[in-house]
């Protein structure tokens, strides 16, 4: 080791790191504190066990950063074993909360595995994809990626937390970097694009307006002599996929799920029943007007009126007592966070490196651009927490893993060659 | 390439992100109120009305507390209908009913439901309170009379109406406002400044204590005590004497322009109008079209003046030079005029007369005389009676008085214009002579008796009037609105109101009210005998006259200035002169010393005169 790591640091990064979790643990003792002196014994507070979380996180970064860099490289498939096995323990060891057996119970400590399998399975892929026969565009290669992004998230699923499975696509990210082809994303897109029409607008209707589309393009191209049997094998697919859409949404999803998309589409009102976290939280925010209503100062805050509001709705608390401007300094903290990110990941010069770097940024993201869309009502109800801001000490440990082992990974690339 | 996509990707998301924002906390301003509404409860502390005294600091109205049972509906919880319904005595649809109504009202802000619960009835259901979510009940405080009279001064309170909550955002829903008289013109006053208590209120509607530590919470600022001008005691006794009568009595102090009295007859009990019984009864009181206790004949009745008139023809007169106080007229049981010998009765008297006899015993001839020559001193009529109204307007004639009483009517001197009208000029022409009973004060002169009072106010003052009011002291302190401190100036020079006061006097020394003369007053009055016409059945029918009567005492340095009607009283001095005598007796010696006159007052009614054209048989009248 020629150089000390520590001093190439990207501070930046852990700059912007703990104005979030600083900022984050301000709005959690906002929304739960109700008028208590604070103090560091009462443990009953979540705001005082966050605080210790963030406190115990520090000591996690210094043992990150203390690991030699190619324990992180050679371990990774063990780490990933282990915590494959730590998800599959849920079955029998888990604990169930609100309905969900997504916890180890160590008596009043709690851990979500869950959490940490991302950085985990994000070790594991970057360590597939950096391995010299790797090739990302053969498709036994691309089938055993998404075997191990899949085996975590299809243990996720039934706990179940679909949400949380569901990040599983952050993954997506690494894979188009290092080469995937186009065609999975734009298949994927219109899969997503063709789902919301068809739940929107009746199956058939969405069809016969593709087709009318595809007919009109054929008879401007006609002189070219496109190939028609392209046009109606996709034509088949769609058409395929509308109505399989149709027939799983109706009868495949519980209607929790249904009630969700309906909710967001606009096509089902229930401002008290199952709309009513969306809802609240709207009011929430809206109420926040330009400079807010100040930090504990919030009444839609302090009367409880947004469920979770410290876990997964923590931005609702931002919006009403920071009001625009807060709320949109965390949204360019974030965008300025995954930037930097993305700076640091093509910086780096050894791809297991790289793939971790967009593993965490996708990971990141789709945290972020989820949780938000969810606070705000722009996207259905899909219960997974803010990155380094909702409360949450498996969520907290879990992200400042992810983040501050690729920090570790960066200050490293002074020493390879 | 495949770098930029996550730039694109995240970017973007940025954007929507802080655009979907915008939207939510600036653009759509709905949420801010939906905020406040789901968060935080106000609770309304109601202060006491303030207290109204007479001008001898006579207690006429106080406060009495009242509790109104009121519901938010969206806090309602299924409850004993039965039982809530048999302790408020209640039908279960009228509260059904009642309950919709607030809904629609609003499902967040109370409503009323059952008004001004008597206090048995509240202590009862206050102990079962908790059992019935969502009611609640709200402390407001109801006026207790001190005083049976004076209720069309006083006014009424009574709840907003939906167009004045709309107007005022003051006012919500079941709250009380003044709605006639005092109470109504001094309503901000009275009222006094509603407290605000902001509760926080968690998701399940409980409350978490004050919101922001009370920082918006404002205590109530109790209302204004209201000393009126009022003489109570004279009050009382003038509503004693106009029993079994119809008219008014207005009693005006000269040097202030203070209202003494304001009395109208047939009238009613100011508590009638309090609580729960106030809507039963006002319905009775409004559908009594006959009687009509609901109009104050002191304020808005409007009847020819009459006789009383002549006093400012004179004034006119001596102002215009066309008369001096010595020239003699003569009258031979009236005055003719026209090409046809028309004529203008009078009775029988001395002829001929000067001008202080000429008032003592009110002679039509010598007032005919005079008015003509008014008109006929300009070259035209029309002149005439222009320049004529602007000395009768002076007086607060024909005009608005612009005073602080919650009604009034303007009465009416005609003008040019109005002759052109109905004599169609130019195509025909019109003279002073048709015109004529302007000079009596018939015809189409019309005035309400606080103007009569008015104006023999501004008599007694020799050339001024201090606007009428009822307002003396607003928490003790003394008014000071310049319309009411300030004199009015009439377009009469001072020197010409010696001879009509003389005259005035003489009506008590020698003339037409002779008889009522009290021992050690010197009283200036004039009576007057209005011929008045109804329609019964759609005929115009001539009605017995009114008994009208002005006057002031003493004499110099007046203290009191009023003028007295009673509909269908006959002859000025049968009804209206002995009142006005009795009213100045007892309000300068504080006592009657002539028992027989009061006597004759309070046992001759005039219900029998009232009833006659309405009996459908053919009457007699000025019997």
């Amino acid at each position: 080791m020629a150089k000390s790591s520590v001093a190439a640091i990207d501070w930046i990064t852990v700059l912007l790191f703990l104005l979030l979790v600083g900022f984050g643990w301000g709005n959690i003792y906002s929304a739960s504190y109700e008028g208590e002196t604070f103090s560091f014994s009462d443990f009953s507070q979540v705001y005082v066990k966050q605080a210790y979380w963030i406190l115990l996180s520090i000591v996690l970064i210094i043992v990150i950063q203390a690991i030699e860099v190619k324990f992180y490289e050679r371990f990774a498939g063990l780490i990933y074993v282990i915590s494959i096995l730590s998800l599959l323990g849920l079955f029998v060891f888990g604990k169930t909360i609100s309905g969900a057996t997504s916890w180890y119970a160590f008596g009043s400590i709690r851990i979500q595995p869950s959490e940490f399998a991302k950085a985990c399975t994000a070790l594991a892929l970057a360590k597939f994809l950096s391995d010299m026969q790797t090739n990302i565009t053969y498709i036994n290669h691309q089938l055993r990626a998404f075997l191990i992004i899949a085996l975590p998230a299809l243990l996720i699923i039934p706990q179940p937390d679909p949400g949380s499975a569901l990040v599983y696509a952050a993954f997506f990210f690494p894979l188009y970097r290092e080469g995937l082809a186009a065609i999975y994303l734009i298949v994927g897109v219109s899969a997503a694009t063709l789902f919301m029409l068809t739940l929107l607008f009746s199956p058939l209707w969405v069809v016969l307006s593709i087709a009318a589309v595809m007919i009109f393009v054929l008879i401007k191209k006609r002189k070219q002599k496109p190939k028609y049997s392209k046009y109606i094998l996709s034509l088949i697919v769609i058409t395929g996929f509308c109505f399989s859409v149709n027939y799983i949404f109706n009868n495949v999803f519980e209607q929790r799920h249904r009630d969700r998309f309906n909710i967001v589409l606009g096509k089902e009102v229930d401002a008290k029943g199952i709309g009513y976290n969306t809802n609240q939280s709207q009011i929430a925010i809206g109420s926040g007007s330009w400079t807010g209503k100040g930090w504990k100062e919030g009444t839609q805050t302090k009367g409880g009126f947004v469920p979770e509001q410290h876990t997964d709705y923590i931005f609702s608390t931002v919006g009403e007592e920071w009001g625009f401007l807060g709320a949109s300094m965390v949204i360019i903290l974030f965008i300025l966070l995954l930037i930097r990110l993305i700076h640091l990941a093509e910086r780096q010069k050894s791809q297991f490196s790289r793939v971790y770097g967009y593993s965490v940024i996708g990971i990141l993201f789709i945290h972020f651009a989820i949780n938000i869309g969810m606070v705000t009502g722009l996207i259905p109800t899909i219960g997974i927490p803010l990155p380094f801001f909702s409360y949450g000490g498996s969520g907290l440990w879990g992200f400042t893993i992810l983040l501050f082992i690729f920090i570790k990974l960066d200050s490293n690339r002074v020493n390879e060659w | 390439m495949r770098k930029l996509l996550l730039y694109l990707v995240i970017i973007t998301t940025g954007i929507v992100f802080i655009a979907r924002l915008f939207y939510l906390q600036i653009y759509n301003t709905s949420f801010v109120s939906l905020s406040e509404d789901n968060a935080i409860k106000v609770i309304y502390d109601y202060p006491q009305r303030g207290a109204i005294y007479d001008r001898n600091a006579r207690l006429m109205v106080a406060n009495q507390p009242s509790y109104d049972v009121m519901v938010i509906p969206r806090e309602l919880k299924p409850f004993d209908t039965l039982e809530f319904c048999s302790i408020l005595s209640i039908t279960k649809e009228k509260l059904v009913e009642r309950l919709r109504k607030a809904r629609v009202y609003s499902p967040r802000v109370p409503s009323i439901v059952i008004p001004q619960l008597t206090k048995d009835e509240y202590a009862y259901l206050q102990e079962k309170m908790r059992k019935f979510e969502g009611f609640y009940i709200q402390k407001r405080s109801l006026r207790d009379y001190q005083t049976t009279h004076a209720a069309n001064v006083l006014g009424y309170i009574g709840e907003v109406n939906e167009a004045l909550i709309k107007k005022d955002p003051y006012y919500l829903s079941g709250d009380l406002i003044g709605i006639d008289g005092v109470e109504k013109i001094y309503e901000k006053e009275l009222r006094g400044i509603k407290g605000v208590k902001r509760i926080q209120k968690d998701r399940f509607n409980r409350d978490i204590g004050p919101y922001k530590e009370g920082k918006f919470d404002t205590l109530p600022v109790n209302g204004k005590d209201l000393t009126i001008t009022l003489d109570a005691r004279l009050q009382a006794y003038g509503q004693t004497l106009m029993q079994n009568k119809r008219g008014g009595i207005v009693a005006i102090e000269p040097s202030t322009g203070e209202i003494l009295a304001m009395v109208t007859a047939p009238t009613y009990k100011p508590e009638l109008l309090v609580g729960r019984k106030r809507s039963p009864n006002f319905t009775k009181l409004v559908y009594d079209t006959i009687a009509n206790p609901l109009f104050d004949r002191g304020i808005i009745g409007e009847y020819p003046p009459g006789s009383p008139f002549k006093t400012i023809n004179a004034l006119i007169g001596l102002q215009e030079e066309v008369i001096d106080t010595k020239e003699k007229i003569s009258c031979r049981m009236g005055y003719y005029y026209g090409k046809r010998g028309q004529k203008l009765g009078c009775h029988s008297h001395r002829s001929p007369l000067n001008m202080i006899p000429g008032i003592a015993n009110s002679c039509n001839a010598y007032f005919a005389t005079v008015y003509r020559r008014i008109i006929e001193k300009y070259e035209t009529p029309q002149e005439g009676i222009d320049n004529w109204r602007k000395h009768v307007q002076s007086f607060g004639l024909g005009k608005y008085l612009g005073n602080d009483l919650a009604t009034g009517k303007r009465g009416k001197v005609p003008n040019s214009e109005y002759y052109n009208k109905i004599y169609q000029f130019p195509t025909y022409k019109w003279y002073a002579s048709a015109t004529l009973s302007n000079a009596i004060g018939q015809g189409e002169v019309l005035a309400t008796p606080i103007q009569l009072a008015n104006m023999t106010a501004a008599i007694a003052n020799r050339g001024y009037y201090y606007t009428p009011h009822i307002i003396k002291a607003i928490d003790g302190k003394p008014i000071e609105n310049e319309n009411y401190i300030k004199p009015k100036i009439t377009t009469i020079d001072k020197e010409h109101f010696e001879p009509v006061i003389q005259g005035m006097h003489e009506v008590y020394t020698k003339g037409t009210a002779s008889f009522l003369q009290v021992k050690g007053i010197d009283i200036c009055g004039k009576t007057g005998t209005a011929e008045n016409f109804a329609k019964i059945n759609g005929v115009k029918t001539q009605l017995t006259d009114h008994s009208v009567f002005i006057a002031f005492a003493p004499k110099d340095n007046p203290k009191i200035a009023l003028a007295v009607f009673v509909e269908n009283g006959y002859w000025g001095a049968r009804y209206a002169g002995r009142i006005a005598s009795l009213m100045i007796e007892k309000y300068l010696n504080g006592a009657i010393t002539r028992r027989d006159l009061e006597d004759w007052v309070l046992t001759h009614s005039l219900e029998e005169e009232y009833a006659k054209p309405y009996s459908g048989k053919p009457f007699k009248i000025n019997q």
